[in-house]
């Protein structure tokens, strides 16, 4: 074999490295091949597809598809479809009421179960548990308890002599009656606090205790610091979530009333799936790739700041 | 870390206060579910039906074909989670205890659809299924799940993976044992608990789901649980005693599957959050 020429011993070792490594390489795109394979077919491919989509006027009534250029993208971006706008306006409304109530609500409650309380598990249960109920479930719960009339939010709080509202009914309080209702799902995100506090060793708020600190020194010199990262997690997630609220709008509302709760993903459901506009719906799907990938970024910008790594380990 | 009594006992009051407030919906779905259509808006509210009306649930789940839901939806279910649980282990295999060149690179991109909204690839997807004569079939809700499996249960299971310790596959390999027999006969039973894991999150993911269905699905024989609940509830939007029976009995599944899995739930749940 012409591999005898170079057998001296180091080379030989070399090869056999070489050889390890070459089989290390093909069984490792082996095993990784559907996942690779699941990429290109329904990420990277559709992806290309649809930006190319959007550049055509393609209706699947219309015989004939044209290529029009930034066309779409042009008109969306002059202001010209309203419900586009509005719909932006919407989707941004419920992130930004959503995005930080969610965190703020969890963390406070994530510190509670964090407590030595008896029973903690069984709290832990009871929080998490509407998490797991399908949003059609969610929805059709909440459309009754939120009913002006015969709903159980309104009479305890007549009972209570406090005012009422009209909830999903009314144009002003829509979008935080969604939001409401998307807290009750808030079980996930607590869970997740949760795992990150129990990860912060005692010895931490013990040293702050020696020093005659109180619980607010614990919260803001341990607590917050070492919970970081998953602060930081959660945000990315909640926000990616909320901006792709879609069954919720769906159910509960339609985008009612007087396109009040006109979200993102429903219009552009709408334009696509109802009006069958979907060259058109290509476009608004990118411009909502690129609106969540800005403030993905800007959160993870900021993160250099306030996001803290214990060590260097940061793999 | 110790807290005061006065501390433990106001945290206390809180969470039964939560926890009341979180109870609170599903409790009032289920004694309405019981309800007779009399005694269900009755002020102040009744919390105990009297009698109890079990027959709500036979007269919710036979107006609609939900048996035949239900059977769908298990088809579903069951063909997805199979998939997943084959497709991520392999891919996640692949992914932590085989060193190969570019890896974490295949893997980081990989890894970057997570971030992706599905609106961007829903529209050339759909019209690809459908280009295929997959539309109104459950192809396009269920193949997906054999390739690759998502990549968020890939990354779950790389993580549980990467603390298993090396020296296992060192020993396997001086016995002979290539990457399948590896893969096989160490790494899958050792993460039997994220592999539960996988299968719990896919399992909700499927049953829970609205959006694939309500886009994929046509005739109402092939409608899910969700989808069904959703075609009740556009029909009978007064019958309240009905529309909870159904409802109960759509949930009922997964709380029953969670409250077993519990363990499982949260295990999962700390393994992917803890690393940002």
């Amino acid at each position: 074999m012409t591999t005898d020429i170079l057998s001296t011993p180091a080379p030989a070792r070399g090869k056999s490295i070489r050889s390890r490594e070459r089989k290390a390489l093909l069984y490792g795109l082996l095993f990784t091949l559907p996942a690779t394979l699941g990429f290109i077919l329904f990420t990277a491919g559709p992806m290309i597809a649809s930006f190319i989509l959007s550049l055509t006027d393609y209706n699947v009534f219309k015989s004939r598809t044209n290529f029009i250029g930034f066309d779409h993208y042009a008109v969306l971006l002059s202001g010209k479809d309203e419900l586009f706008t509005k719909s932006l306006g919407v989707t941004f409304y419920y992130v930004v009421l959503k995005v930080p109530v969610t965190i703020l609500i969890s963390f406070a409650i994530a510190l509670l179960l964090n407590m030595n309380v008896k029973g903690r598990s069984i709290f832990r249960t009871i929080i998490y548990l509407p998490n797991i109920v399908p949003a059609v479930a969610t929805s059709i719960i909440w459309m009754w308890l939120l009913n002006p009339d015969l709903g159980l939010v309104n009479t305890a709080l007549s009972w209570l002599h406090l005012p009422t509202g009209q909830w999903l009914y009314a144009e002003g309080s829509v979008i935080p009656s969604v939001v409401i209702t998307t807290l009750w799902g808030i079980g996930g995100t607590v869970v997740i606090f949760l795992a990150g506090l129990s990860g912060i060793p005692d010895q931490y708020y013990e040293a702050i205790e020696v020093d005659g600190g109180g619980w607010r020194h614990k919260l803001l010199h341990i607590t917050i610091p070492m919970i970081s990262p998953t602060l930081f997690f959660n945000t990315v997630m909640t926000l990616i979530g909320s901006f792709q609220v879609f069954s919720e709008a769906y159910i509960l509302t339609q985008g009612g009333p007087n396109n009040a709760s006109l979200f993102y993903l429903f219009y552009l459901w709408r334009t696509a799936f109802r009006d069958t506009e979907m060259g058109y719906a290509s476009a608004l799907a990118w411009i909502m790739f690129a609106i969540i990938l800005v403030f993905t970024l800007l959160v993870f910008r900021t993160a250099k700041s306030w996001v803290y790594y214990e060590g260097d380990e940061r793999s | 870390m110790r807290d005061s009594t006065l501390k433990l006992s106001v945290g206390y009051a809180f969470l039964v206060a939560i926890s009341a407030l979180f109870l609170i919906p599903l409790v009032w779905m289920v004694r309405s579910a019981l309800m007779d259509l009399s005694q269900i808006f009755v002020m102040p509210p009744i919390w105990i039906p009297h009698p109890f009306k079990w027959d709500n649930f036979t007269r919710a789940l036979t107006t609609l074909p939900f048996d035949k839901f239900f059977v769908n939806t298990a088809v579903i279910v069951v063909l997805g989670v199979v998939g997943t649980v084959v497709s991520s282990t392999i891919a996640a295999f692949g992914f932590s205890r085989i060193q190969w060149k570019g890896r974490n690179l295949v893997f980081g991109i990989l890894l970057s659809s997570m971030m992706l909204p599905g609106a961007v690839t829903l529209i050339p997807t759909f019209l690809g299924w459908k280009s295929l004569g997959f539309y109104d079939t459950y192809v396009p809700l269920v193949l997906p799940a054999y390739f690759g499996g998502g990549i968020f249960n890939v990354f779950l299971l790389r993580q549980f993976y990467m603390t298993i310790p090396r020296d296992f596959d060192e020993a396997a390999v001086v016995d002979g044992a290539g990457f399948f027999q590896i893969y096989y006969r160490i790494i899958l039973p050792l993460s039997r608990s994220a592999v539960i894991v996988v299968s719990l999150f896919t399992f909700l993911g499927a049953w829970n789901d609205f959006f694939g269905p309500l886009i994929y699905l046509k005739s109402s024989e092939k409608f899910t649980l969700a989808l069904g609940l959703q075609m009740f509830q556009g029909s009978y939007t007064s019958q309240w005693d009905l529309l909870m029976a159904a409802s109960a009995a759509v949930v009922l599944p997964c709380v029953v599957v969670f409250l077993i899995g519990q363990k499982y739930f949260l295990e999962g749940i700390t393994l992917t959050g803890l690393k940002g």
